[in-house]
């Protein structure tokens, strides 16, 4: 069975699943809004130098997501 | 009130005067076309802007906002079109600064067309803000930009059946060479006069918002006499709770005194 973990404990060089978002309103909105929506698989590129943010491939695009965000951001392990 | 009718966007000269003063756009003629230019950021906004209207073209700020505004004119089978270059966002609706002045063009500005830009090699993450404009109007042609970055990347981009689905024209454009252009310029001339129809694809949401939405839309409606602007849409935002785009209806379209007194007596027409 896959384990469900805060995206921002996942490592450098793993894909995940987007399972749910911890999140509401606007904040929710602007993660929605970056295609994270659930069942999304998301790739953790690289941490900058003091781990935060981190950048992500999503769907083809890269986007950066400091660690607060992605600590709402339920996935699990592909 | 004053003698002209502020509660009613179906005359022309009070139409005119608010996109004068609320967003700096200056027709020379009443016979000038406003058309907005959205997408996300890096798709080609700017590249395609640059190559309609070459050196006609302005730059300033936002009034009242420190976002840059570009305006320029292109001319297409005699007429001629005022093209707005709005603000790069994934989304009209988490209320950055960028995504107020992008929604409240779409919405109060009132183009006579609104051309969406999306990125040919990840159309998916694009397709969110596309949604959401078809939400807010009918107006809009898709250009579907970087052809040829998907071409090399051996990405082939169905532009029919993107059509078909969305029930809005879809061209396939690259803007660093100019290619589909022309035939961008020839369906922004049919969508902003009506001569071409759109369907666009509607949003389908659950049945218990929208049993809430049904009994918001008597009320809606009224609000938003002579806006060509979606009640169901405007409806969604109130039960969002989007303050800021319930201060923008209000100002840009002075209606808040109807807010308390609920009907159109102030429209003479
Ligand atoms: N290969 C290729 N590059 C393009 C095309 N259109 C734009 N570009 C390049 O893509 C980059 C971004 O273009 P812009 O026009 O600045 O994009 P924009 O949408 O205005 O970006 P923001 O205003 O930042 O949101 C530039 O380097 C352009 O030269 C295209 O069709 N093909
Ligand atoms: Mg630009």
């Amino acid at each position: 069975m896959n384990s469900a973990l805060p995206l921002s404990q996942m490592p450098v060089g793993h894909k995940a699943r987007v399972v749910t978002l911890m999140l509401d309103g606007f904040s929710r909105r602007r993660i929605l809004d970056m295609g994270l929506i659930p069942g999304t698989v998301v790739e953790v590129l690289r941490r900058s130098p003091l781990g935060d943010p981190t950048a992500y491939r999503i769907r083809g695009s890269v986007i950066g997501l400091r660690k607060e965000e992605a600590s709402r951001i339920i996935v699990e392990n592909q | 009130m004053g003698d002209v009718c502020h509660t009613c966007t179906a005359c022309g000269i009070t139409k005119a005067r608010s996109l004068r003063t609320q967003y700096n756009v200056h027709k020379n003629s009443e016979n000038d076309l406003v058309i907005a230019l959205a997408g996300n950021p890096n798709v080609g906004k700017s590249t395609i802007f640059n190559t309609l209207t070459g050196l006609r073209q302005h730059t300033g700020n936002w009034p009242g906002k420190t976002v840059t505004q570009a305006q320029g004119n292109f001319q297409h089978r005699g007429r001629n079109f005022i093209l707005v270059d709005l603000p790069g966002t994934y989304s009209l609706l988490s209320n950055s600064l960028d995504e107020e002045v992008a929604r409240d063009f779409i919405c109060f500005g009132q183009p006579d067309a609104t051309i969406v830009v999306v990125d040919a090699t990840c159309l998916a993450r694009n397709l969110n803000l596309v949604l959401q404009v078809l939400e807010i109007t009918p107006k809009a042609v898709l250009s579907v930009n970087l052809m040829d970055e998907a071409k090399s990347k051996g990405i082939h981009v169905d532009l029919d059946t993107l059509s078909r689905k969305l029930g809005v024209p879809v061209v396939g454009t690259t803007a660093r060479t100019g290619a589909g252009l022309d035939e961008l310029k020839e369906k922004v001339f049919q969508i902003a006069h009506g001569y071409e129809e759109t369907k666009p694809i509607s949003v389908v949401y659950d049945p218990e918002v929208d049993e809430v939405v049904q009994q918001l839309l008597p009320k809606v409606r009224p609000l938003l006499y002579g806006l060509n602007l979606n009640p169901y849409w405007v409806a969604m935002r109130l039960l969002d709770g989007d303050e800021s785009f319930l201060q923008s209806l209000t100002r840009y379209t002075q209606r808040g005194e109807l807010w308390q007194e609920g009907d159109m007596a102030l429209c003479p027409q």
